[in-house]
């Protein structure tokens, strides 16, 4: 059975295309990938993600708590901050990504995580096992609607419909805020690269607001330019190139381990892995041809396959195919080329940095 | 608006259309095929002079969202293919069955019963 998000009328009426993703029916696209694609990265688009998982978390000393469950240093964060971060099993592979909104408060404190939807239920499990007692765990999802407006005019367009300052409102931030006069909550987070929002409100504010910034100029995007959008931040989807199988060490999130905290689930493999060295990366690759390196193709050097394409898109910010995937450590600098086999033939790539585009500031 | 599915062509499951002319065939990928694409990038069609069979692939269609193999309901010679698709797929989804057909084959072997009429069609489509 298929799961609808409190918006999906709204998105049938406004013409979507509609596909499945993780148990949901979602927007594929509305007027093609590539047009939506560039109202993001031009102007605004609008994406129902109200088929994320959120868990409301509540107790005393909430962030002591979370500390042994993620690799993460959570003590700096201030009420109103978030930060991304991964669960790991106790081989350090990744469980899922998400990103942890503190909300703060004093006994006791709330938190917000949102997490991938095919994760869900596997991430509720895990944490009722290994949450410490006092932390109570609400699964909220498509409870309301969950809305990302992303693009380098999401706050110009969104600014009228809010009764917070956007200005004050830095990168990973959040709050609660009054949209169109009714109750709701913002972060200043997103998955494209871009400047933007998610705002957390009710089915029936968020079908307003879509149509209030649609209004103002915004696209209604779908699923495909989330992941043209995605990939060309080279961010990391889970299922594709992050999996229990990769540690945050191969997938390029180094970042997100702090060795100066104290202990949490899957740092002795981390730590392992880390001194007996890494064997394979996630490099962004980039091919001048037309033909996309997908999930799955061999990456392969002197004739041996070597590795695996974990996503891949033709990049229309670019004009060229862009895609990840997992090489030798050796094979990983930026310049390295390797080949990829789309379909028996082999087609020269290269390791690019990350990521592949990056926003004007 | 549904698409169209002109008559005079038949069609197989995997949405290609072949158009018969004498012993001449026009292949191309159907309204539907172009549709669930969306925005093609990218077509790679045989050499005129090849050889295309039956039941097998002649080339791929690929837009940003999938990639998909071409299959041929006809065994024969290439005797043109379509050079303004392949550098501009974008004329393939605007006109599928005009500008954006995709090859010519001389044919030597066909069987009707491989493929679809426009209403059998329709029906797959629709259920």
């Amino acid at each position: 059975m298929t799961r609808r998000t409190p918006l999906h009328d709204l998105m049938l009426h406004l013409g979507a295309r509609m596909t499945k993703f993780a148990g949901w029916e979602l927007p594929l696209s509305f007027h093609g990938i590539l047009q939506e694609h560039q109202a993001v990265r031009t102007g605004g688009g609008l994406f129902d993600i109200s088929h994320m998982g959120r868990f409301e978390l509540v107790g005393v000393g909430l962030i002591d708590k979370l500390q042994p469950l993620v690799p993460t240093d959570l003590s700096r964060l201030q009420p109103g901050q978030a930060q991304y971060t991964v669960l790991l099993n106790p081989e350090g592979g990744i469980l899922d990504d998400l990103i942890f909104y503190y909300q703060g408060g004093e006994d006791p404190a709330r938190g917000l995580m949102i997490v991938n939807a095919g994760r869900t239920a596997a991430d509720e499990a895990w944490l009722q096992t290994n949450l410490p007692p006092g932390v109570r765990l609400e699964n909220t999802t498509s409870k309301q609607a969950l809305i990302a407006f992303q693009g380098p005019r999401a706050a110009l367009w969104l600014q009228p419909l809010v009764d917070l300052d956007l200005e004050k409102l830095p990168g990973f931030s959040h709050s609660p805020v009054r949209v169109l006069g009714q109750p709701g909550w913002l972060a200043r987070t997103g998955y494209t690269g871009e400047d933007g929002f998610e705002l957390l409100v009710s089915p029936q504010t968020g079908e307003h607001l879509w149509r209030a910034l649609q209004g103002a100029g915004a696209a209604a995007c779908g699923l495909g330019a989330r992941d043209t959008l995605r990939l060309e931040a080279a961010l990391g989807l889970y299922g594709l190139d992050l999996d229990e199988s990769t540690t945050p060490l191969e997938a390029g999130l180094s970042w997100l381990v702090d060795w100066s905290k104290g202990e949490f689930i899957g740092r002795e493999a981390l730590s392992a892995q880390k001194h007996s060295g890494l064997h394979r990366r996630l490099v962004g690759l980039t091919t001048p041809g037309r033909h996309i390196p997908r999930h799955g193709y061999p990456l392969v050097y002197q004739g041996q396959k070597v590795g695996e394409v974990t996503s891949g898109t033709l990049a229309p910010s670019l004009g060229h195919p862009i895609a990840l995937g997992y090489v030798p450590r050796a094979l990983s600098s930026p310049g390295q080329t390797l080949g990829v086999e789309i379909r028996g033939q082999t087609w020269e790539v290269t390791v690019a940095k990350r990521p592949f585009y990056r926003r004007s500031q | 608006m549904s698409p169209e599915y002109p008559e005079h062509l038949r069609y197989l499951d995997s949405h290609e259309y072949c158009g018969l002319e004498g012993s001449i065939a026009t292949l191309g990928i159907t309204a539907y095929a172009v549709e669930e694409l969306g925005d093609i990038v990218f077509v790679e069609l045989p050499a005129v002079g090849s050889r295309v069979t039956r039941g097998q692939t002649f080339g791929t269609v690929e837009s940003v969202k999938a990639v998909e193999d071409l299959n041929s309901p006809v065994t024969g010679l290439v005797t043109e293919r379509n050079q303004p698709v392949v550098d501009a797929p974008e004329v393939l989804a605007a006109d599928p069955y005009g500008q954006g057909w995709l090859i010519r084959v001389q044919v030597e072997e066909y069987d009707p019963a491989d493929t679809l009429s426009a209403s059998e069609y329709r029906q797959r489509l629709e259920g």
